[in-house]
C-alpha cells in the first residue's frame, strides 16, 4: 500500500482540530470540542507511529517511553494544579510547546550538519528558513513564557530567599530588541550562505532566547493575560514552521490556526483593557513610578458591613485578583448564599481583565459552584449598578477605579465596572495601596465606601459569621 | 522539496490562518481560559515532528546530539499535549458541573 494513504489520517486529524476549536468557543459544546481536539491528536500520533520503519535498534520502546514520561508528567501537573495557579500552568505549557518545536528544528539542523547531508537549491532555502523561524519563534516562546510565568507568580524562591520578578524597560530597550531581531535575521541569511556552519545556528538559538526575555521584561503583571495569549499564538506559529521542516500539512494547519485564534483572543483582551497591542508590548506600564498614597481612610469591621447588608434587595459582587490570591471564592459564595436566603438578589460583575488571565474569575467562581447565569459581563452589569444597594469589591482595584473615566493618567479610557454608582460600596482589600496601574483610587475615600482591611479569606469568613449572628 | 509542494504548503498555511480568524469570533469570557489552554494543547501537534525525528535519528545507530534533542522534544511536546487537554477538560467539567446543578 502506498504510504501516502496514511496521510488521509492526518486529514482526519486536521478536521477534528478545526471542529474542536470551533466547538471550544461555545459554552454548551466546549467539552465536546476539547474531546475532538484530543482525539485529533491521538489520530495524528497513531498515524505517525504506524508508518514508521523501526530499524535494527528497538526504537519502538524508546518512543513509547518518551510518550509515557511526557504523558505522566503532563497528566500529573494537570491534575495537581490549583485553579488559582491556572494562568501559570497555561504559560508553562505554552513554553513547552514552543520549546518542542524549537528542539525539533535544532535536531534536524544538527543531524544534517553532522552527517554532511546538506540540501541544495530551493530545498536548502525552504529547510533553513523554516528551521531558523521555528527556532526563533520557539525559543522566544519558551523564555518569554517562563518569564511570564514568574511574573504571574510574582517572584521566585531561590534557596529560601524570595526574589520579586522585575519589570524593567526604558525606552531604549525597544531599539535593543529591534537590533537583536535584525541580527537574528542576518544570521539566518548567513546560515543559508554557509549551511554547514553550526555556530550560526547556536547564535540564533542564544539570541532568540534573549529576545524572549527582553520582550516580556518590560510588561507589567497586569498585562500578562495579553502576553500569555500572544505567546499561545506564537507557539502555534512555531508548530506551523516545524510543519514546513518535515513537510507535514497537519502541523501547518493546526499550528497556523492556533496562531490566528490566539491573535483574536489577544485582541479581545486588549479591547477589554482599551489598550492597543502595540502599547502593551512596547510601552512599559505599571510597576514603576507609582503614585504615593497620601490620604487615609478609616477601616470598617465585618459587623458593620453585615448590618448594612441586612435586608438589602440587590447586591453585586465584583471580584478581582485579590480573590484569586486569598482563594476566598468559597467564602464569597457562602456570603452570597446567606444574602439570597434573605431574599436579596445577588449577581457577580466580572470585568474582562479581572485576575491575571482571560476568564480567570469565571473559572474560580465555577470552582465554588456559582451558577453560570449569575456571572454578568461588564457592560450588562453597569446598566444595573444604579439599582444596586451594595457593591462588594473583593480584591479588585484598577477595574473599579473612577479615574479611568477622567481621560488622564495610565488608566485613561479603560472601561470599568461602575461600582461607585451603587448605594454602598464595600471594599475588601489589604490596604489602600495602588493597583497595577499605579493610580490612587478615589473610590476608596468616598463617604459611602466601607473598607474592610485584611486578607480576603479571613475578612469574608468573618463577614459570613457576622451575617449568621444577625 | 519541489516548488509545487512548497507552494501547496504555503497555500495551506495562509488558508489555515484565515480559518483560525473565522473560527474564533465571539467567545464568552467564561471560556477564555479553557479556549486558550485547549488551543495550546492543539499547538502541541509538533509532537508529530518529534516522533518522526526520534525514530529516524535513533535508527541510524550511534545516536548523537540530534537524536537526543528530538527525544527531549518528544517529552516536552507530550507534556504539552496531555497536560493541556487534561487541564482543559478539568476546567470545562467544573463549568458544566455547576450548570447541571442549578
Amino acid at each position: 500500500m502506498d504510504k501516502a494513504v496514511w496521510d488521509i489520517g492526518y486529514l482526519v486529524a486536521s478536521i477534528l482540530f478545526i471542529m474542536g476549536l470551533k466547538k471550544l468557543g461555545h459554552p454548551r459544546t466546549a467539552p465536546t470540542g476539547n474531546l475532538y481536539g484530543a482525539l485529533g491528536m491521538l489520530v495524528a500520533v497513531v498515524v505517525t507511529i504506524a508508518q514508521m520503519d523501526f530499524g535494527l535498534t528497538n526504537n519502538f520502546t524508546l518512543i513509547i517511553a518518551g510518550l509515557a514520561i511526557g504523558g505522566l508528567i503532563g497528566y500529573y501537573m494537570a491534575v495537581k494544579v490549583e485553579m488559582t495557579g491556572m494562568p501559570e500552568m497555561v504559560a508553562l505549557f505554552n513554553g513547552f510547546g514552543g520549546a518542542a518545536s524549537a528542539l525539533v528544528a535544532a535536531s534536524e539542523v544538527f543531524r544534517r550538519i553532522n552527517e554532511n547531508d546538506l540540501p541544495e537549491g530551493l530545498e536548502l532555502h525552504v529547510a533553513w528558513i523554516a528551521i531558523g523561524l521555528s527556532a526563533l519563534v520557539g525559543w522566544v516562546t519558551l523564555t518569554g513564557s517562563l518569564l511570564a510565568m514568574m511574573k504571574l507568580k510574582g517572584g521566585v524562591e531561590i534557596f529560601g530567599t524570595w526574589y520579586r520578578t522585575p519589570t524593567w524597560g526604558p525606552e531604549w530597550l525597544n531599539y535593543v530588541k529591534g537590533l537583536v531581531l535584525i541580527s537574528i535575521i542576518g544570521l539566518l541569511y548567513m546560515t543559508i550562505e554557509e549551511p554547514g556552519n553550526q555556530d550560526y545556528v547556536i547564535a540564533i538559538i542564544a539570541l532568540s532566547s534573549i529576545l524572549g526575555i527582553l520582550f516580556v521584561l518590560p510588561i507589567g503583571g497586569a498585562d500578562m493575560p495579553v502576553v500569555v495569549s500572544l505567546l499561545n499564538s506564537l507557539s502555534g506559529i512555531a508548530a506551523a514552521f516545524t510543519g514546513f521542516i518535515i513537510g507535514n500539512n497537519v502541523l501547518i494547519i493546526a499550528g497556523s490556526m492556533v496562531g490566528a485564534a490566539g491573535l483574536i483572543l489577544t485582541n479581545i483582551m486588549c479591547k477589554a483593557m482599551n489598550r492597543q497591542l502595540i502599547d502593551v508590548l512596547f510601552k512599559s506600564f505599571g510597576g514603576s513610578d507609582k503614585e504615593q498614597v497620601t490620604r487615609t481612610k478609616v477601616g470598617s469591621d465585618p459587623e458593620e458591613v453585615a448590618m448594612v447588608c441586612d435586608g438589602i434587595s440587590k447586591c453585586v459582587i465584583i471580584p478581582g485578583y485579590g480573590m484569586a490570591v486569598s482563594q476566598c471564592q468559597h467564602q464569597v459564595r457562602e456570603f452570597a448564599d446567606i444574602l439570597e436566603a434573605n431574599g436579596c438578589e445577588v449577581k457577580y460583575g466580572i470585568h474582562p481583565v479581572a485576575g491575571r488571565m482571560p476568564g480567570h474569575m469565571n473559572v474560580l467562581l465555577a470552582e465554588a459552584s456559582v451558577p453560570y447565569e449569575k456571572l454578568i459581563e461588564m457592560d450588562d452589569i453597569n446598566s444595573e449598578m444604579a439599582e444596586c444597594d451594595v457593591a462588594i469589591v473583593v480584591g479588585a482595584n484598577d477595574t473599579v477605579n473612577p479615574a479611568a473615566r477622567s481621560g488622564e493618567g495610565p488608566l485613561a479610557g479603560m472601561p470599568i465596572i461602575d461600582a461607585d454608582k451603587a448605594g454602598v460600596v464595600v471594599i475588601v482589600k489589604r490596604s489602600l495601596s495602588v493597583g497595577y496601574a499605579g493610580v490612587d483610587n478615589d473610590l476608596f475615600y468616598e463617604d459611602k465606601t466601607m473598607m474592610l482591611f485584611g486578607d480576603g479569606k479571613q475578612m469574608m469568613t468573618e463577614l459570613v459569621s457576622s451575617m449568621k449572628e444577625l | 522539496m519541489e516548488l509545487i509542494t512548497l507552494i501547496g504548503a504555503i497555500t495551506v498555511f495562509i488558508l489555515a490562518i484565515f480559518l483560525g480568524f473565522e473560527l474564533i469570533t465571539k467567545v464568552p469570557p467564561t471560556l477564555h481560559t479553557p479556549l486558550m489552554s485547549g488551543a495550546n494543547a492543539i499547538s502541541g501537534i509538533t509532537i508529530v515532528g518529534a516522533l518522526i525525528f526520534s525514530n529516524t535519528d535513533f535508527n541510524e545507530g550511534n545516536p548523537g546530539v540530534a537524536a537526543w534533542l528530538a527525544f527531549f522534544a518528544l517529552i516536552l511536546a507530550t507534556i504539552n499535549v496531555v497536560g493541556g487537554f487534561a487541564v482543559t477538560n478539568r476546567m470545562l467539567n467544573m463549568i458544566a458541573g455547576k450548570r447541571g446543578g442549578k
